[in-house]
């Protein structure tokens, strides 16, 4: 499904990425862990098409398809989708019309019709009950005043609605407390299947105790330095990080 | 010749077509004076330092309106709203459309000017209400000069308007450029309320200018709730000065929507005179090509415990020019008083300007008052999240831009208006968003 070559990337000339290789199978989720500045959300935005980040070697596949020349929301009608890490305050534009917005464009972009007004009502309600979302909620400025929770129960809430077929999830669990960590990652879950895929990227091994990862890599300064199963966060999690960056200077 | 010189010599012929034998000869005769005096406004004028005249004044423009251009309503239906009972006062080339029109006298005068200045059982009211709210300006003196046409609304006391009063102002220029001077008298009793839209509209692509006066006087608790919706065609020029005298616990808003023409001038003043009144000033101004609207707002806060809101909201295009200049003077004796402004603008373009200067006179001790305006570019950020989302570039923007106005939206008080205002937007942003605000 997605299949990352070699990636080279780059921010107002500074080298951020410098050689990451990576592929996702449909069914498969994978971690992303690493220290902080190693370059994980560097990589989530730029696989979801951010134009700040230059490409400067390599390439990034998505279905057998080059994707490296295409906007971010050609890549979200693709089915990329990026769970933010802080997801972006928009005042004036409700949670509902919003994502009302994102799914008839996507929709729009297939060539389809709008969705009923009916059915849309139906697919938010049903929605919003697997994360355990307040209606009320719904028609409040998108993530204006809603705590860390409530964002990124919002960001997983979209996912829900828009079905990608690869979902990242940049630090989800980072501001969330255990009950919500609970309800996020049984979200995703829930909406996990042999044709989509998932890449969490966190530092922390909590997250992955309710996501359980196929396969858990390490980046850092750049590359993917480890690679290995679940057993390779919790030893991340008892040792930190020190080793690895032992282990690759020397 | 000139424009000031054709006005001038063309005040006599104007008197002669109207009554003479009146108390508003008087008034505009002493107007004209006034006229003469000052002349047009010039830069040198701290007031209209960043909007210049020069160039409207140059066209040659014809001062009396022809005779009345027929107009289909189904042709203009759009200009409307339509889909709720309202009363409508309609001009063509500043000539009553009696057909497009729908006047009453059944409790309440909502009729025209004209009738106002000559029937004798308007005079008590025009002797003590005509002119006084409007400023010895060199604009508005131009206007009462040749003030002749326009709405004339009085509502009695403790009375709900229904239904809303549209003050239409279509222009055809026919085969011309033509100056328009419209007049409006709009006095609202003891515990009233009233809801007035009104509207400039061109026709045509002939140039049109028009000098606008508007007085309302809200007496004790009365309500008004007034919405400009401004000329968006390109020839077409709008100065409006409106000037509104609240009594005790009145609440008036006025909601201006600037869609563009070629130079807009908006002088819209309150005077409170009295306590524990509240005035709200709110607009949103979408410009592009070369367009230039400029807001030059003032709160007088003469008693205490009062209030004002000001919320301006201007989304700048390609070589447009935006103006804000928001004067708030609080007396001494206007203790308590909570004044609050806000103007913020967004530039989508390297070649648009902004110009913008609160301007804060405060006199007493113990008020609030708050000013903030912002400038800015549309936030990169929130364009990556929501093209992340599947939202392609242009409808983010558009998205972004709704959103930024929301706040000045939010307070229209009539849905069928705020839907058609909706409407516009979408379409000055060139696109259709399945939902409005």
């Amino acid at each position: 499904m997605l299949k990352i070559n070699n990636l080279h990337a780059s921010v107002e000339d500074k080298s951020i990425l410098k050689g990451i290789n990576l592929e996702v199978k449909p069914g498969e989720v994978h971690a992303i862990m690493g220290p902080n500045g190693s370059g994980k959300s560097t990589l989530a935005s730029v696989v979801a098409g951010k134009e700040d980040y230059e490409v400067t070697k390599g390439n990034i596949e998505f279905n057998g398809e080059d994707i490296d020349e295409l906007a971010a929301e050609e890549r979200a009608h693709k089915g990329v989708f990026l769970s933010f890490q802080y997801p972006i305050e928009i005042p004036g534009v409700s949670v509902t019309n919003f994502i009302k917005t994102a799914i008839n464009e996507s929709r729009k972009a297939q060539g389809l019709e709008d969705m009923p007004a009916k059915d849309m009502l139906k697919l938010i309600r049903e929605k919003a009950d697997l994360l355990e979302i307040d209606r009320k909620f719904l028609s409040r400025s998108l993530n204006e005043g809603f705590s860390g929770g409530e964002k990124k129960r919002n960001e997983i809430f979209q996912m829900a609605m828009l079905e990608p077929k690869l979902a990242i999830l940049d630090e989800t669990d980072s501001g969330l407390d255990i009950d919500a960590l609970r309800i996020v990652a049984n979200g995703v879950n829930k909406l996990k299947s042999k044709d989509n895929a998932v890449v969490v990227i966190t530092h922390y091994q909590r997250l992955l105790d309710h996501i359980v990862p196929d396969f858990v890599h390490v980046l850092y300064n750049g590359k993917i330095v480890k690679s290995g199963t679940k057993e390779l966060a919790h030893e991340l999690e008892e040792k930190g990080y020190d080793w690895i960056k032992e282990e690759v200077n020397a | 010749m000139e424009l000031k010189e054709k006005l001038l010599s063309s005040f006599m012929v104007f008197e002669n077509k109207v009554d003479i034998d009146t108390y508003v000869h008087d008034v505009r005769t002493d107007a004209i004076k006034t006229f003469e005096e000052k002349g047009f406004p010039s830069k040198k004028e701290e007031a209209w330092k960043y909007t210049s005249l020069n160039k409207i004044l140059k066209e040659d423009y014809s001062v009396f309106p022809k005779q009345e251009n027929a107009i289909e309503y189904r042709d203009v239906k759009k200009y409307f709203i339509y889909d709720i009972d309202s009363y409508k006062i309609v001009f063509i080339d500043g000539k009553y459309s009696s057909h497009l029109s729908q006047t009453t006298h059944d409790g309440m005068d909502v009729c025209l000017m004209s009738a106002a200045l000559s029937k004798p059982k308007y005079r008590l009211v025009i002797e003590h209400y005509f002119n006084k709210a409007a400023t010895k300006d060199s604009l508005p003196a131009l206007n009462t000069a040749f003030s002749s046409e326009g709405a004339y609304i009085h509502i009695p006391k403790n009375k709900l308007v229904e239904k809303p009063i549209q003050i239409i102002h279509f222009s055809t220029g026919n085969e011309s450029a033509t100056m328009l001077q419209p007049r409006n008298l709009i006095v609202v009793e003891e515990n009233s309320h009233v809801q007035i839209i009104e509207r400039h509209q061109s026709l045509t692509d002939n140039s049109v200018l028009t000098n606008s006066v508007t007085e309302i006087f809200a007496k004790k608790r009365a309500i008004v709730d007034y919405y400009k919706i401004q000329n968006d065609n390109s020839n077409a020029s709008l100065i409006d000065n409106t000037f509104l005298k609240q009594k005790q616990e009145s609440v008036c808003s006025v909601h201006t929507f600037a869609f563009g023409g070629k130079l807009t001038r908006n002088n819209l003043n309150f005077y409170q005179e009295g306590q524990r009144i509240d005035s709200i000033l709110k607009g949103v101004t979408i410009l592009g090509n070369k367009q230039h609207v400029d807001h030059n707002t003032l709160v007088h806060h003469i008693e205490p415990n009062c209030e004002s809101h000001q919320d301006y909201k201007g989304i700048f295009g390609e070589n447009s020019t935006g103006v804000f200049n928001g004067k708030i003077i609080v007396e001494k004796e206007a203790q308590k008083t909570n004044a609050f402004q806000s103007n913020n603008n967004i530039l989508i373009s390297d070649k648009a300007t902004i110009n913008t200067k609160p301007q804060l006179e405060i006199f007493a001790d113990d008020v609030k008052c708050s000013h903030g305006c912002t400038i800015g570019q549309l936030d990169e950020s929130a364009m990556f999240y929501m093209r992340s989302r599947g939202i392609p570039e242009k409808e983010a923007k558009a998205l972004l831009m709704y959103a930024f106005s929301n706040d000045v939206m939010s307070s229209v008080k009539i849905p069928e208006l705020k839907q058609r205002i909706t409407k516009i937007i979408a379409n000055k942003l060139g696109v259709n968003l399945g939902f409005d605000l």
